[in-house]
């Protein structure tokens, strides 16, 4: 037969049993073959060599370990989102008939949803820790401090990954239409990225007669980048480049307890989207 | 096999389907026509769970069809648009399909009949669109399923290739298989179908066989015989 295409018996007289396959292995069947077709993507393979390069370049010419972990945590707070967002946005459109050929067969949606979810997540996570760690390993850096700084970036960096490919579900999932659907990729990026630092400086300055820190917290809690940011700086120890709310939240919460405080904020904000989409994914008509 | 008694299913504003009352028998098979936006895809994706009816019954082999997704182990269905994620090939979709299903036999057969072995260790995206569209009709027939649901299966195939899938949908039938299937190209459902539905508006406006109905209109082809039966609803 067929050259040895697929090592399987030939047909016949199939047994029409509907065996239904465990939970967890349907999910990690459907992500691994998700992820191996993403991370042959050419864009794919574009954002990790940027990381890569990115760290090669502040590793090489900032001299201190420290500063470059800081700039490279302010590029990876800016781009992962943004990246994250646009690539898996597409993505889904694109995989849009896909998903119904899978949802034809006998697997139900739920386990569909988590296989697709880190079947995307996974390979956009790895990217990113492989552009940033290659560079730090090659240069061999052993201080322990730095490593912790390094693990916090990485951390955040992943659980950005998480919220924003979250978010680009529901998106993809809400609306019909790919355009649109772009357009409010990008959208929610600006408006987590660029614009809520404005309002939130603006609501500082209208309101500077009264005392804010609680509606500033709120504030910081209510947006993942900033919230990334925080969590991060907190980790770095350099209020000085905390900004407004980084003070604030290090006044009230201080080392230990701000970062946990943070660190739990931003599992419920991977949580809230996930199960948002999933919501979409089960009530959908295809 | 199915079983559907007032349908309905609303998008939006759009009312696809307005109580669709149809049977389809057991070991033939039907062919859906009608005109574009008539509920046929609708009426498809419903039977597979894709899309869920508003209210109304359907059922398959009996049980209704709901939140259960075991029965569509007996389905094998092929979508409209053969679009596959770019970077995967032909093998690893199936190997997908078939980890799916919990392994189980896979028939070859129609691999071999389009003899697309080589094709299918290439990556998805380089494929023409009627290779693309043969890895389509092979995941269908993958698993010698009870039900075959086809959406405009020959299209995009090449006389040759579309030889071969009509041949073995009639070979499935023959061995006891169920179809339901739609297409455009009349000619083609005059080869294979043994009853026909017409739909229209969301309903059902005609419902046997195809030898019955060409005999009503007295037409001795099916494209005439539809044509007929689409003036005189419209004149109704």
């Amino acid at each position: 037969m067929s050259g040895g295409v697929l090592p399987l018996p030939l047909p016949h007289a199939a047994p029409n049993t509907a065996v239904r396959v465990r939970y967890a292995a349907v999910v990690m069947k459907v992500a691994r073959y998700q992820a191996r077709d993403v991370l042959r993507s050419r864009w794919l393979a574009m954002y990790g060599m940027f990381f890569l390069a990115v760290t090669e370049g502040l590793l090489r010419f900032t001299g201190g370990d420290a500063r470059a972990i800081l700039s490279i945590a302010s590029i990876v707070l800016y781009v992962v989102p943004l990246v994250t967002l646009v690539f898996a946005t597409v993505y889904l459109y694109g995989a849009r008939e896909f998903i119904e050929l899978l949802l034809a067969q006998p697997v139900d949606r739920r386990r569909l949803f988590f296989g697709l979810y880190l079947g995307l997540s996974v390979p956009l996570a790895a990217a990113l820790l492989v552009g940033v760690c290659v560079p730090f390993v090659a240069h061999g850096f052993d201080d322990p401090t730095q490593r912790g700084m390094l693990a916090a970036l990485l951390g955040a960096g992943v659980a950005l990954t998480m919220i924003f490919s979250a978010i680009a579900f529901c998106i993809a999932l809400w609306c019909e239409d790919r355009l649109k659907g772009l357009g409010a990729a990008i959208g929610v990026w600006m408006l987590c990225a660029i614009v809520y630092d404005g309002l939130v400086m603006a609501i500082v300055a209208a309101f500077a007669d009264y005392p804010l820190e609680r509606a500033v917290l709120a504030l910081t809690v209510a947006n993942p980048i900033d919230l990334a940011r925080v969590a991060l700086l907190l980790q770095l120890d350099v209020s000085a480049l905390m900004g407004y709310t980084g003070a604030v939240f290090q006044q009230f919460l201080g080392g230990a307890l701000g970062t946990l405080v943070a660190a739990g904020a931003l599992s419920l904000w991977i949580i809230a989207p996930i199960t948002l989409g999933l919501r979409a994914f089960q009530r959908k008509d295809f | 096999m199915i079983e559907a008694r007032g349908l309905r299913k609303r998008f939006g504003a759009l009312e696809v389907l307005r109580g669709l009352d149809l049977c389809i028998a057991r070991g033939r098979v039907t062919a859906i026509v009608g005109p574009n936006g008539a509920g046929k895809t609708t009426f498809i994706k419903s039977v597979l769970g894709l899309a869920r009816p508003d209210s109304g019954m359907l059922t398959f082999d009996g049980a209704q069809i709901g939140d259960d997704d075991a029965y569509r182990a007996r389905i094998g269905y092929m979508p409209q648009l053969a679009r596959f994620p770019e970077h995967m090939t032909g093998e690893e979709l199936i190997r997908l399909l078939r980890d799916l299903r919990d392994g189980g036999t896979v028939n070859q057969q129609l691999v071999e009949a389009f003899g697309i072995q080589g094709e299918l260790r290439k990556p998805l995206r380089v494929l023409s669109g009627g290779t693309r569209q043969k890895v389509n009709a092979v995941a269908a027939f993958l698993f010698v399923p009870e039900l075959y649901v086809l959406d405009e299966p020959t299209a995009g195939l090449d006389p040759v290739s579309a030889g071969i899938l009509k041949s073995r949908i009639l070979l499935e039938r023959a061995n006891g298989s169920t179809v339901l299937l739609t297409s455009h190209i009349m000619s083609e459902l005059d080869e294979l179908a043994d009853d026909v539905i017409y739909l229209a508006d969301g309903r059902v406006r005609y419902s046997g066989a195809l030898a019955d109905l060409k005999e009503t209109m007295g037409h001795r082809n099916l494209e005439r015989a539809i044509a007929a039966l689409m003036v005189r609803e419209a004149a109704a």
